[in-house]
């Protein structure tokens, strides 16, 4: 049998045939591990999720022409530049004058089911439109027409220089919804997109399009400029106010997360090197042992940090597991959606056990090495 | 030249002389009991030949070498080369098998060889017992492994604490009879004992009182064998 196999038959003797004090350290590295991977894993995913949550604000890119309006195929393309992943929604608006009772009022075209993702907090009296000739009215215009809901309203259009009516500006729309914002929504009309096309006779330009896109503040502007470099006939600006307090928040949560993680990092190491050092110690009488009978103090050292760190492994592996167990619920219980696993964590979370508890395991070592065999074998 | 030789030999602990001037020579081969009442010394010269221990004065020759004046780190090697220690509690590593308690040994000197482990373990009487854990054995059966890890690196002396302390008139014999046979393969043995049956079965026996030897004898009737009386 060669030095390495008894090596190894020594270690994996002492874990398994003592497993019951073993079990005790095994659970203070795992729960250790647990923490600071379910930490670390939280601290990653804040943005996501928390940027999830911004995006209930509204946008935070706006999309416009340079000098009137932009070709829907142009807003595609500039969509196109943002990862699927990151890109929770993008709705476009053509603006035009129409007249309902001939009173002129600012109607805008649109992709209902776009708006729903990009204005979740739309608040909606009734229904939303989801065909064509259904309408949904601002809260004010609703007000000063005394529109109601389910009722028909008339929309005319006149193009701009055309002096007389022509014969297909008109259409009928059912009110659907009324809406309320506390905004200037308000004092619009929004109507799909086809009608306000039908209505004016021209297709497939855009003024503004609202697009929310679940990024970091760097993020959104690489976006930005890629979209401004790459595509001249589109201008894109963010949203300041929403990015701008989105970062500061983001910033200070990430702050927090990492200072509670080190907190506990540092806990876990005193946690860690308390348990070892009170599974060394008692294993004081067993060093004066093998040193009367021969070993040396490097030998020692060798034999108890590779149980230790053995032992360190196991319960990074454990952990790294349970972490994200325990991310998950954190995740669920708080910002409602779960989190997908980071590979790269589960070897480093096992590392970082393994040298955390090798760095607990060597002082208590050191220090029992130092005992004096004829001592410890005399039971004093 | 002398096995192991001790010249005027003190060991020192504020007021208290553990040993004073003590002069001693064992030859290579011998069978010497060390004996003398609690506080005697016993344990300090033990430790000192054990090479776990230096004396404040003196020399203590082994093999030619004087431990007296070793570094740890060199005594520790000469311990692991040259002396087989046998304990009074035995000390046993408790999660290793008898054999590997054995092959324990063996991996701080050299190579582990589990078939010569065995065999060790077969002439102290435990071939069949190798696989148990020292739980799981008696006390004579314990103090017999820690003979076969004692003998296994083949060491220029056996130096045994007390060896029979805390075992029962039938495996003390056993003990002593696997030392008989020791000495007839040649095998230096120094037994620290209180027990004057088991100092008698000695070749020699000194005395130690107040850490001087107080009384030598030599064992004219030396059989090796162990007379209840």
């Amino acid at each position: 049998m060669t030095k390495r196999k008894m090596y190894v038959r020594m270690i994996t003797a002492s874990l398994i045939r003592r497993r019951s004090r073993m079990l005790v350290a095994l659970l203070a590295i795992a729960i250790g591990a647990t923490i600071l991977s379910g930490l670390v894993t939280i601290y990653y995913d804040v943005p996501r999720q928390m940027g999830a949550q911004f995006r209930n604000y509204g946008a935070n890119m706006i999309l416009t022409a340079p000098e009137g309006s932009f070709r829907r195929e142009e807003m595609e393309a500039g969509l196109a530049i943002v990862t699927p992943a990151d890109l929770v929604g993008a709705t476009p608006f053509r603006y035009e004058t129409v007249r309902i009772h001939e009173q002129p009022v600012m109607a805008a075209g649109t992709d209902m089911e776009s708006v729903k993702k990009t204005s979740p907090y739309w608040l909606i009296d009734g229904e939303w439109p989801e065909k064509n000739e259904e309408i949904l009215i601002g809260e004010n215009i609703a007000e000063n027409l005394n529109l109601k809901l389910g009722t028909t309203v008339t929309l005319n259009f006149t193009p701009e220089n055309t002096a007389e009516t022509l014969l297909d500006n008109t259409l009928d729309f059912t009110v659907k919804g009324i809406l309320s914002t506390g905004g200037s929504e308000e004092d619009y009309v929004y109507i799909p997109m086809e009608d306000l096309e039908a209505l004016t006779g021209i297709s497939g330009e855009i003024d503004v399009a609202e697009v929310s896109i679940s990024s970091t503040a760097d993020g959104l502007n690489n976006y930005m400029e890629q979209i401004n470099t790459q595509i001249p006939s589109v201008h894109a600006r963010l949203v300041k106010r929403v990015t701008a307090s989105e970062t500061t928040v983001l910033s200070k949560l990430q702050a927090l997360v990492l200072l509670v993680t080190v907190v506990v990092l540092a806990l876990t190491m005193i946690c860690v090197a308390t348990t070892m050092t009170a599974v060394v110690t008692e294993r004081r009488r067993e060093i004066g042992l093998r040193k009367a009978i021969g070993a040396s103090d490097a030998s020692i050292l060798q034999e108890f940090m590779g149980e230790g760190m053995l032992l360190g492994g196991f319960g990074g592996i454990l952990g790294s597991g349970l972490g994200f167990a325990f991310a998950q619920f954190v995740s669920v219980h708080v910002f409602s959606s779960t989190i997908t696993l980071r590979p790269l964590l589960v070897p480093i979370t096992i590392l970082v056990s393994i040298v955390i508890t090798g760095i607990a395991c060597l002082l208590p070592i050191k220090s029992a090495t130092k005992v004096d065999p004829a001592l410890v074998l005399k039971g004093e | 030249m002398s096995l192991l030789e001790l010249k005027n030999v003190y060991k020192i602990y504020g007021d208290l002389h553990a040993l004073d001037d003590v002069s001693l020579k064992v030859e290579k081969g011998e069978w010497l009991a060390i004996m003398g009442p609690s506080g005697s010394g016993k344990s300090t010269m033990m430790n000192i030949i054990g090479c776990m221990d230096k004396p404040s004065k003196g020399e203590v020759l082994l093999d030619g070498v004087n431990i007296a004046v070793e570094s740890a780190k060199n005594l520790t090697n000469i311990r692991r080369d040259k002396i087989g220690l046998i304990f009074q509690q035995f000390h046993l590593v408790n999660y290793l098998t008898a054999v590997e308690n054995v092959m324990l040994a063996q991996y701080y000197h050299s190579i582990p060889d589990e078939k010569e482990a065995l065999e060790a373990l077969e002439r102290v009487g435990l071939a069949d017992r190798a696989k148990h854990l020292p739980s799981q054995l008696s006390g004579g059966e314990q103090q017999r492994v820690c003979v076969a890890r004692a003998l296994i690196n083949h060491p220029e002396i056996i130096l045994a604490d007390e060896p029979t302390g805390n075992l029962d008139d039938a495996n003390e014999e056993i003990v002593v009879e696997l030392f008989r046979k020791l000495h007839e393969e040649g095998t230096t043995l120094i037994v620290v004992t209180h027990d004057p049956e088991v100092a008698e079965t000695a070749q020699r026996m000194v005395v130690l009182r107040n850490g001087k030897i107080s009384k030598e004898t030599v064992n004219e009737h030396f059989t090796g064998h162990i007379r209840f009386h």
